[in-house]
C-alpha cells in the first residue's frame, strides 16, 4: 500500500527572495533578482549579470553560530541551510533531542558545485606548500554532500541522509527521490532540496560556452526572457530551496500545515541519443519523462491545470513547448497555463528544481498563477502551440487542482513531479 | 608577552571551539580539551593554526600529539617562544 505524501514546510534563499514570504512577493509583483556584478566585469566575463540571495550578515547570525561562520566560504552550504532550516521551521518540526536522532526524518538536498571559492582557497594554500593550514572545514565545504551533512547534523536527522547531483535536474530529482521513500514506508519525512553556490569559479566555464547573455549588462532585469522571441542565453544564478515532504498520516497526526500533495514523478534520460546530446535534451525523452510522471500520479494530460517549465531562456525554448503539447496532447487555447521562474531569478543551476518546485507550490497554496517575466514578445513557434492567454505576463488569480513542474540537466537527464492542490 | 596575557590569548582562542552547552568560564589550566571542554577533535586543528597566527610560532604534528589540556598547549607555547627568542 503507497502512502500519501504531502508537502508540510517550504524554505528558499533566492536571488530576491530570502525567507519564503519575501520571495512569494517577489513573484506576485515579479520583481527581478539579476543584477550586475562588478566582479565579472573585472575578470573580462561577457555576461556579467546574475541571480544572487542577498545573505545579510544578520541573516547569517540567525542561522549559524560564530564557530560555524568561522572560515564558512562555500556560499552553497550558506544558501542550503538557511533554506532548509526554514522549511523544517515552517512545518513545525523541531530539531531532534541530544541525545538520540530522529529515526524517521531524512535528507537529500543536492549540489552541483557546493563550495568552490572554498575549494579555490584551498588550491592556492596548497600550490603554496601550505597544505597544514587549510584548516578542519575546507573537506565538508567543498564535498558533494557537505550540504546534507550540514544540515544532517544541526536536525539530528536518523533516516537517509544523502546528496544527490543531476546537473539542473537537481532538484527535481532529490524531490521525487524523498517523496518515493516516504511513499515506500521508509521514512516519515524527508527534507528535500538543493543548493548552487555563486560566483564567477562556478558560472565562467557556462561563459565560455557563450549561452550566456552578453548584451544585457546595462540592463540586467530585462535579461533573461524565457520564451521570448528575444530570448538570448539563460543568466546564472544561485541560492536554494527546500521542502519538507511527510506522510499524510505523519501530517494529519502533527496537526501540520498542508501546502499541497505530491501525486507522483518521473526522471529518465535521453541517453544523449536521437536529438540528445551532453548538453540537449532528446525530445522522445523528455516526453516519456513527462508520460510517465502523470501515468505515476495516476492523472491524465487533461488533468495538469498549470505547469513550471524548465525554461533558460535559450533556443531549446521551443522544443519544451512543443515536447508538453505532444507529451499533454493538448495545444492553443487548451493548453495548460505555462510559466518559467528563471525569468525572475534567473538559472539557479542545481538549485532551480527545488527553487521552482517552492514557486510551484505557492501558486497551488495561493491560488495564482505568477506572471512571466520579459517575454511580451512570445516566441512565434511557441504561439502555434500555446495561445498567448495561457503565457500570463502578470500574476493572475487562478486556483490550478494540478501543478506540473519539470526539469532537465545535462548529461540529457530529465525529472518531472506532479503536485496537487490540497484542500483546505 | 606576560605569562597571564598569554593564557588570555589562548582562552579567547578556545571558547571560539566550545560546544553550547560549554561555558568560556570553565577553560582553566588543567582542561581537558577534548574530555572536559568536549571541544571536537577536528576543531583541535583549528585552534593550533589559530595560535600560530596568534603567537607567530610553528606548532608541529608532534606538539600537537602532547597537546591534551589547556597547560600542555601554554608550555608548548612557552618553549616555542623561547626558542624564537
Amino acid at each position: 500500500m503507497k502512502k500519501r505524501v504531502v508537502i508540510t514546510g517550504l524554505g528558499v534563499c533566492a536571488p530576491k527572495g530570502v525567507g519564503v514570504s519575501d520571495f512569494l512577493n517577489t513573484l506576485k509583483k515579479g520583481e527581478s533578482g539579476i543584477a550586475f556584478h562588478q566582479e565579472l566585469a573585472a575578470l573580462g566575463f561577457s555576461c556579467q549579470i546574475a541571480g544572487k540571495p542577498e545573505v545579510t550578515p544578520s541573516i547569517l547570525e540567525a542561522f549559524f553560530s560564530p564557530l560555524q561562520r568561522k572560515g564558512l566560504r562555500a556560499s552553497g552550504i550558506v544558501y542550503g541551510v538557511i533554506a532548509g532550516m526554514d522549511a523544517w521551521a515552517d512545518a513545525g518540526l523541531e530539531k531532534a533531542a541530544k541525545e538520540e536522532p530522529d529515526w524517521d526524518s531524512g535528507i537529500v538536498f543536492g549540489a552541483g558545485t557546493l563550495g568552490v571559492d572554498t575549494f579555490r582557497e584551498a588550491i592556492h594554500l596548497i600550490d603554496a606548500n601550505k597544505t597544514r593550514r587549510l584548516g578542519s572545514t575546507t573537506v565538508i565545504q567543498t564535498m558533494a554532500s557537505g550540504i546534507s551533512a550540514y544540515l544532517g547534523g544541526i536536525l539530528g536527522c536518523g533516516n537517509q541522509v544523502t546528496t544527490n547531483s543531476s546537473a539542473c535536474g537537481t532538484g527535481t530529482e532529490g524531490l521525487i527521490m524523498g517523496y518515493e521513500r516516504i511513499r515506500s514506508g521508509m521514512a516519515s519525512r524527508m527534507l528535500v532540496g538543493s543548493t548552487s553556490d555563486s560566483g564567477p569559479y562556478v558560472w565562467g566555464g557556462f561563459d565560455a560556452m557563450r549561452i550566456l547573455p552578453s548584451k544585457y549588462n546595462d540592463n540586467p532585469i530585462l535579461a533573461s526572457r524565457p520564451m521570448s522571441d528575444s530570448a538570448a542565453g539563460f543568466v546564472p544564478g544561485s541560492g536554494a530551496g527546500a521542502l519538507v515532504l511527510e506522510s499524510l498520516d505523519s501530517a494529519l497526526k502533527r496537526g501540520a500545515t498542508i501546502y499541497a500533495e505530491v501525486l507522483g514523478g518521473a526522471v529518465n534520460s535521453g541517453g544523449q541519443r536521437g536529438n540528445g546530446s551532453m548538453t540537449a535534451p532528446n525530445s522522445t525523452a523528455v516526453q516519456r519523462c513527462i508520460k510517465a510522471a502523470i501515468k505515476d500520479a495516476e492523472v491524465q494530460g487533461r488533468d495538469i491545470d498549470v505547469i513550471n517549465g524548465h525554461l533558460t531562456a535559450t533556443k531549446k525554448d521551443v522544443d519544451e513547448i512543443r515536447n508538453w503539447s505532444e507529451a499533454l496532447q493538448r495545444r492553443g487555447i487548451d493548453f495548460p497555463y505555462i510559466n518559467s521562474t528563471k525569468g525572475i531569478v534567473g538559472h539557479c543551476l542545481a538549485a532551480s528544481g527545488s527553487i521552482e518546485s517552492v514557486a510551484t507550490v505557492l501558486q497551488l497554496k495561493e491560488g495564482l498563477v505568477f506572471g512571466n517575466q520579459n517575454c511580451p514578445d512570445i516566441h512565434p513557434e511557441i504561439l502555434a502551440y500555446v495561445d498567448a492567454s495561457k503565457i500570463p505576463q502578470q500574476t493572475i488569480q487562478y486556483q490550478p487542482k494540478i501543478a506540473a513542474k519539470a526539469s532537465f540537466g545535462f548529461g540529457d537527464v530529465n525529472a518531472c513531479v506532479i503536485f496537487k492542490e490540497y484542500p483546505k | 608577552m606576560r605569562k597571564e596575557e598569554r593564557f588570555r590569548t589562548l582562552k579567547n582562542i578556545v571558547k571560539v571551539y566550545l560546544p553550547e552547552d560549554v561555558s568560556e568560564e570553565a577553560i582553566e589550566a588543567e582542561s581537558n580539551f577534548t574530555s572536559e571542554l568536549n571541544i571536537n577533535s577536528a576543531n583541535l586543528v583549528d585552534i593550533v593554526l589559530d595560535v600560530e597566527d596568534a603567537f607567530h610560532i610553528k606548532i608541529e604534528n608532534d606538539d600537537m600529539d602532547q597537546m591534551k589540556t589547556v597547560r600542555d598547549a601554554l608550555y608548548i607555547i612557552d618553549q616555542k617562544l623561547l626558542n624564537k627568542a
